[in-house]
């Protein structure tokens, strides 16, 4: 699962590494519409639907917090 | 506020878009984004075309108005039959006179004909149907014309990646009346004012007066320009209070009316996006297909008027010849969230037209 999540954010954003860096909203490697595009792939990918409620900036700090958060919302 | 009426209708709903179409593809290049992550989020937010006025002179009077030329020229409105004129926007054609003064004046009806001017935003349509149920409450109120109008675009900074691509422009007209008929309206409308700035226009109004300080263009920190004329959206706050506050309120409205996903056939909502929108969907547990999110993609979300025009764009024919039992729901600037639901249909007119 990390490592199709870290797939998708080197497509929204490949010009960082997502795989050996963390704090990706504080250090501004996700901006709010990136989260929009990460979301909908996400959704996609996992064919799930993650709760607008979820979709806050905690939860899309790190490959670890996304994959926790995917499975929160039943992705398997 | 609970809202609880019975023996009221709604008879006709007439949407105004500008002809004037612009296309998402001519303004990406004025955003600080490449073009790869434009075209991504085009996909995610359902970003296509957007109708606007084609000049700064055309206002929200001016589609409401060409809008009542329509009704009056096609028989579909008596003006002798009108009682009182409600206008909902937030680009109203003065600071005074009210403008549902200047249309009363236009069209030179009885002194008899109250008007109301209301300032809400994107939950304009709901207030407004609050407000017309409760003016026909009183005796000798039987047709009150609801106009809602927003021109917002000359308000939106073409560089501002946040709102630009979405801001549209339309006026409405919604014929609300009483009847006979055993109906019943029930619904709620809060308020959250401590939030009141999560979408605003910094200058134009009396805190603020326009100078040529406050329309010099600045930079934000995603690289948006703006100046403090043009309006300013905290879209991260709007969201998470759009995905918390109206998911709780419409379930506690159906919960009470024992009304279900079932019964209530379509829920036809405030259009900020298609991605809000269905997440929306997916948090009340209602098909994508019973709320549509297809107005922002064709129009673009011109505020208060979005409930009228994704009614007539997806309703239209089947309203004028059918009833059903709908959700509207408005949420947005105030910050104001406001949900009614009632039974809509064998409409006089459900249109949507051109000007």
């Amino acid at each position: 699962m990390k490592n199709k999540i870290i797939e998708i954010l080197n497509g929204i954003r490949p010009e960082f590494d997502f795989g050996s860096e963390t704090n990706y909203i504080s250090q501004g490697m996700l901006d709010s519409f990136d989260l929009i595009t990460l979301v909908t792939e996400l959704d996609e990918s996992f064919s799930i639907s993650i709760d607008g409620t979820d979709i806050l900036p905690e939860n899309f700090e790190s490959a670890e917090a996304i994959e926790a958060l995917l499975k929160k919302n039943g992705a398997q | 506020m609970k809202i609880k009426f019975s023996n009221k209708k709604i008879s006709g709903i007439l949407s105004i878009l500008p002809a004037n179409e612009v296309m998402f593809e001519d303004e990406m290049h004025n955003y600080s984004f490449s073009e790869a992550k434009s075209l991504k989020l085009k996909a995610a937010m359902g970003f296509k075309s957007k109708r606007i006025v084609a000049d700064d002179s055309t206002t929200g009077y001016d589609l409401t108005v060409a809008g009542l030329d329509y009704l009056f020229d096609n028989d579909l409105l008596d003006k002798n039959s009108i009682d009182a004129i409600l206008f909902v926007s937030q680009s109203p054609e003065y600071i005074m006179p009210p403008t549902s003064n200047l249309i009363h004046g236009k069209y030179e009806l009885d002194e008899k004909v109250f008007c109301m001017d209301v300032n809400q935003g994107c939950a304009g349509f709901v207030v407004g149907l609050q407000q017309a149920f409760m003016l026909l409450n009183n005796e000798g109120i039987n047709k009150v014309v609801l106009c809602n109008a927003d021109v917002l675009s000359p308000k939106v900074s073409k560089f501002d990646r946040n709102s630009n691509p979405l801001i549209g422009d339309a006026a409405a007209i919604t014929i609300v009346e009483n009847t006979s008929d055993d109906t019943s309206v029930v619904g709620e409308i809060r308020m959250d004012g401590s939030g009141a700035m999560a979408l605003n226009v910094p200058a134009g109004g009396a805190r603020l007066p326009i100078t040529a300080e406050t329309s010099e263009l600045y930079e934000d920190s995603f690289g948006n320009k703006r100046s403090k004329n043009h309006l300013v959206m905290q879209g991260d706050n709007v969201f998470n209070f759009v995905q918390t506050k109206v998911p709780e309120q419409i379930k506690n409205i159906v919960e009470n009316t024992n009304d279900s996903s079932e019964t209530i056939y379509y829920f036809l909502f405030h259009q900020p996006n298609r991605f809000m929108l269905q997440k929306l969907a997916d948090k009340i547990g209602v098909g994508r297909e019973k709320l549509p999110s297809n107005v922002v993609e064709n129009f673009g979300n011109s505020s208060g008027v979005t409930i009228p025009v994704v009614t007539t764009h997806n309703l239209g024919e089947q309203l004028e010849n059918t009833e059903m039992k709908v959700c509207f729901s408005g949420f947005g600037v105030g910050l104001t969230w406001g949900t009614i639901i009632m039974k809509i249909g064998n409409l006089d007119f459900c249109k949507l037209i051109y000007k």
